[in-house]
């Protein structure tokens, strides 16, 4: 069944993927963007300019998908940030606005999203979280706050909107090959890449296929779930 | 649309629960009477909010079970 799918943060790395295979899968596809507009997608995505750090925007968004391809039936809530450092040096608003971008903004979306899927006793909510969430990662105090936090919202709406028969989910993925993870050293990558025991960094496409199964029809008796897809890194953390 | 206060909200819960006219009474309970669950309830506030311009607290709602009590609620606001 074609739905209305909205990714955010779809213009590159796990979130285009995420829009690639949810389009693949014959659902109509809308993305946000925040700084670049994406090149190359398909001319009939909606793509939508949103910080999901600003409701208004945020609001905007919504409306301008709602007036073009109707109410959002699956949202990918994938838009985040990163500000890595260690805690001693890290300051209170490097915590803050990681925990805004990801966590809040996580709430932001999905509590948009979540009035129209009442009506129509029809959602999907998958949250992008991290296998640092459960693990924790020396220098990512705020990024693995974050991607826990999202467990916790996630679990929740799972809760309230249940008899609505709304589903709400998380996928953790573990590294993935993103232009994210181009910056890093080929040593620090090789450490990674040592560490999983799949012995190699995700691709985009792996993390979004188990977000195109949770957002199908098929998926409909999983909520509240944490979906790993990190090559095993994360086994026994959760 | 009829000026009447308790015609708006009337119209509002019909819509929104899902009930016939003649069953949104003042003495109708949400629960028993209208079927409504707790996330009936807050849709039915968040739309009455918006028709009437009133805000509602969340802890205004505490013990609200009738249609009565919530159309006194918001009629005291107006």
């Amino acid at each position: 069944m074609s739905r209305v799918a909205l990714v955010t943060g779809g213009n590159r790395g796990i979130g285009l993927a995420c829009a690639r295979a949810l389009a693949d899968a014959g659902h109509r596809v809308a993305i946000t963007y925040r700084s670049a507009p994406p090149e190359g997608v398909p001319a009939d995505w909606l793509c939508v300019a949103c910080d999901v750090t600003d409701t208004a925007q945020v609001d905007a968004a919504f409306s301008t998908i709602e007036a073009e391809l109707g109410p959002v039936e699956i949202l990918v809530s994938n838009a985040g940030v990163t500000a890595d450092m260690l805690v001693l040096r890290m300051g209170e608003d490097a915590f803050g606005s990681v925990i805004d971008a990801n966590l809040v903004g996580g709430f932001r979306v999905a509590k948009r999203a979540v009035a129209k899927m009442m009506r129509a006793r029809f959602g999907r909510i998958i949250f992008l979280g991290s296998v640092v969430g459960s693990t924790g990662q020396a220098g990512q105090a705020n990024y693995a706050a974050s991607k826990a936090g999202l467990v916790g919202l996630a679990r929740s709406l799972a809760r309230e909107f249940a008899s609505r028969s709304i589903t709400v989910n998380v996928v953790a993925p573990g590294p993935v090959a993103t232009e994210m993870f181009a910056a890093v050293s080929d040593d620090t990558r090789a450490a990674i890449e040592g560490a999983v025991p799949l012995g190699r960094l995700a691709e985009p496409e792996e993390v979004a296929a188990a977000v195109a199964f949770l957002a199908s029809d098929a998926a409909g008796y999983i909520t509240g779930a944490v979906v790993p897809v990190d090559g095993g890194l994360g086994m026994g953390a959760t | 649309m009829s000026d009447d206060p308790f015609e708006r909200f009337k119209k509002c819960a019909v819509e929104l629960l899902n009930v016939q006219p003649d069953q949104v009474t003042k003495e109708a309970r949400f629960g028993d009477d209208l079927d409504a669950d707790s996330l009936d309830l807050v849709e039915l506030v968040m739309a009455l909010e918006e028709e009437f311009d009133v805000t509602v607290d969340e802890s205004e709602l505490e013990g609200i079970e009738t249609v009565g009590q919530a159309f006194d609620l918001i009629n005291a606001k107006l």
